[in-house]
């Protein structure tokens, strides 16, 4: 009980950096959804694209010696932005190539071409980083500030590395809170996801708040991308699957295209997999290792639906007869 | 103001409208009268862009919308307020009406605001509340609300009375007839008969797509046809 005391902090951390990872790729899940009612499997390849555009970046700016020079916050402000903005038009132009000319398809269509586009992304990556490397699973170069750890009393320390992954994920989720909840077009998203025709009829041009759409739900997959490089450092092309799978999970556990939802699904999950990763062995003498924390995130996962198929936050995304 | 001449709307193979013909005067409130099928809904739902006609032109003040998106023709001064009013529930009475000015420049909007708050002090006074827990008739309002805040030329009206009680209908009617003294065209869709009538400078009945009847609102009120029809003898 000691050490299950004594480690329970730390356990804590990394549960809320782990759920808020998931959370900032579940909202581009989610929104996709919200107004188009399908689920963008190559949404874990946006979220690659922010990982490997935040390592080219540091890359480049350690082979100039710029890293050296710069303060930290500039740089890591420089490569959020950067690996934001260009997820966010990799998932814009996804969306006009792989899914616009696939509007009004029957259902299924939309969802192999995203299929399809994932795996063209992974390899898409992975061949433009041999041209240019010769090798296509990266390291993240290591910031020295982030090294370090803020020590809170005695026993309790924090890794900067874990702050920051907090920090920015709440600057993003206030963001978009206030971006969707008090701009013009964010109340035209929220339109368009209950009621396109009806959205039109405002004056709303659909297509293009569609398009914004990918674009945000996209930026924020580029931020947790860069995130994820820092906080774990080895990335490769295919670095996307588990994380984008687990994020989608909590998307629905939230109630899909419910955007505070798949915040709230996404801290769940990653609280119950840090918990299992920590405890599961001590709480069962060995029997279950830490190996057995998927099996028990997505037992709890499996329970909830049974219990509120639509998830945690779920309503019905769509008006009927809309 | 409108002129719709031979239009031809299909739903896949289903033939919708037939060459129907109408026009609707600057400041006239004209009713399209008709049973179920005949034609009305599709008539507004082709007018406002939602529904691409496959013939037949229709022009507002000499401007073609036939091929126009639904979104550019709201900025041409056409607002449409859908059957079953279409309310966005989820969002607020305030953030309905604040999407309905998505077209107008930010500074015109609380003014719009104030005019509409005028007209349906329950939306004034409701207007934090989500929209979906509004009552049949203040849906409604918020609908009409909605419409207003584009400042439109021509308001589209499917079946304001729907589903309403007859005192809140009557009030409702009040309240289009009070839009149009403000200078605003109105082209309305009705099954309640009497009261569109009673309202309307002039109406058209349809029947399976087409044109079978049209005169001065008080001459449809008179004639036989339309009394049997659709005024219960």
């Amino acid at each position: 009980m000691e050490l299950a005391f004594s480690i329970f902090f730390q356990v804590l951390v990394d549960g809320i950096v782990l759920g808020f990872m998931y959370a900032l790729i579940a909202l581009g899940y989610t929104m996709v959804y919200g107004v188009l009612e399908f689920i963008n499997f190559a949404h874990s390849e946006i979220f690659v694209i922010g990982a490997f555009v935040g390592a080219e970046m540091l890359l480049m700016f350690e082979a100039t010696g710029a890293l050296a020079v710069l303060h930290p916050a500039l740089v890591l402000l420089l490569v959020l932005l950067t690996g934001m903005a260009l997820s966010g038009l990799a998932a814009m132009g996804l969306e006009r190539i792989a899914y616009r000319p696939l509007r009004g398809a029957p259902r299924l269509v939309p969802l192999i071409s995203a299929i399809g586009a994932s795996f063209f992304l992974q390899d898409f990556i992975r061949l433009i980083e041999s041209l240019w490397r010769n090798a296509f699973y990266l390291t993240y170069p290591t910031l020295p500030v982030l090294e370090k750890s803020l020590k809170l009393g005695a026993a309790v320390e924090v890794p900067l590395k874990s702050i920051l992954v907090i920090a920015t994920a709440l600057v993003m989720l206030l963001g978009l809170y206030l971006f969707v909840n008090r701009t013009k077009v964010g109340i035209a998203i929220r339109a368009v996801a209950q009621d396109p025709d009806t959205a039109s009829l405002m004056g709303i041009h659909v297509n293009r708040i569609i398009a914004l759409t990918f674009f945000v739900g996209g930026a924020m997959g580029g931020v947790a991308g860069v995130l994820f490089g820092l906080q774990y450092s080895l990335i490769s092309p295919y670095s996307g699957f588990v994380p984008g799978l687990k994020a989608f999970t909590a998307a629905v556990l939230g109630g899909i295209g419910n955007i505070p939802g798949a915040v709230l699904g996404g801290m769940v999950l990653g609280l119950m997999e840090a918990f299992a990763a920590s405890y599961l062995s001590l709480i069962t003498n060995g029997a279950f290792g830490a190996e057995y924390k998927d099996v028990f995130a997505f037992a709890v996962l499996i329970l909830i639906l049974i219990f509120r198929p639509k998830g945690l936050l779920g309503e019905k995304v769509r008006e009927e007869g809309a | 103001m409108l002129k719709v001449q031979g239009l031809h709307v299909y739903y896949d193979a289903i033939r919708a409208l037939k060459g129907l013909s109408f026009s609707v005067a600057q400041g006239e409130i004209v009713t399209l009268l008709g049973a179920n099928g005949a034609g009305k809904t599709t008539t507004l739902k082709t007018i406002s862009g939602l529904l691409r006609p496959r013939g037949g032109s229709i022009t507002l003040a000499g401007q073609a919308l036939e091929g126009v998106e639904p979104h550019e023709i709201v900025r041409l001064g056409v607002a449409h307020v859908p059957e079953g009013r279409k309310i966005f529930s989820r969002l607020t009475v305030l953030e309905n009406l604040k999407i309905g000015a998505y077209t107008r420049a930010a500074g015109s909007v609380g003014e719009d605001l104030e005019i509409v708050f005028s007209l349906f002090s329950r939306l004034k006074e409701r207007r934090r509340q989500i929209a979906g827990t509004l009552s049949g008739g203040e849906q409604q309002m918020l609908a009409i609300g909605r419409a207003l805040m584009a400042r439109p030329k021509l308001l589209l009206l499917d079946e304001p009375s729907m589903g309403l009680a007859p005192i809140i209908v009557e009030q409702i009617f009040a309240t289009i007839q009070a839009i149009n003294r403000e200078g605003v065209t109105i082209l309305l869709v009705e099954q309640n008969a009497a009261i569109a009538l009673a309202i309307s400078q002039r109406g058209y009945v349809l029947e399976t797509g087409t044109v079978i009847l049209e005169g001065e609102a008080s001459a449809l009120t008179h004639n036989d046809l339309v009394r049997q029809a659709y005024l219960g003898g």
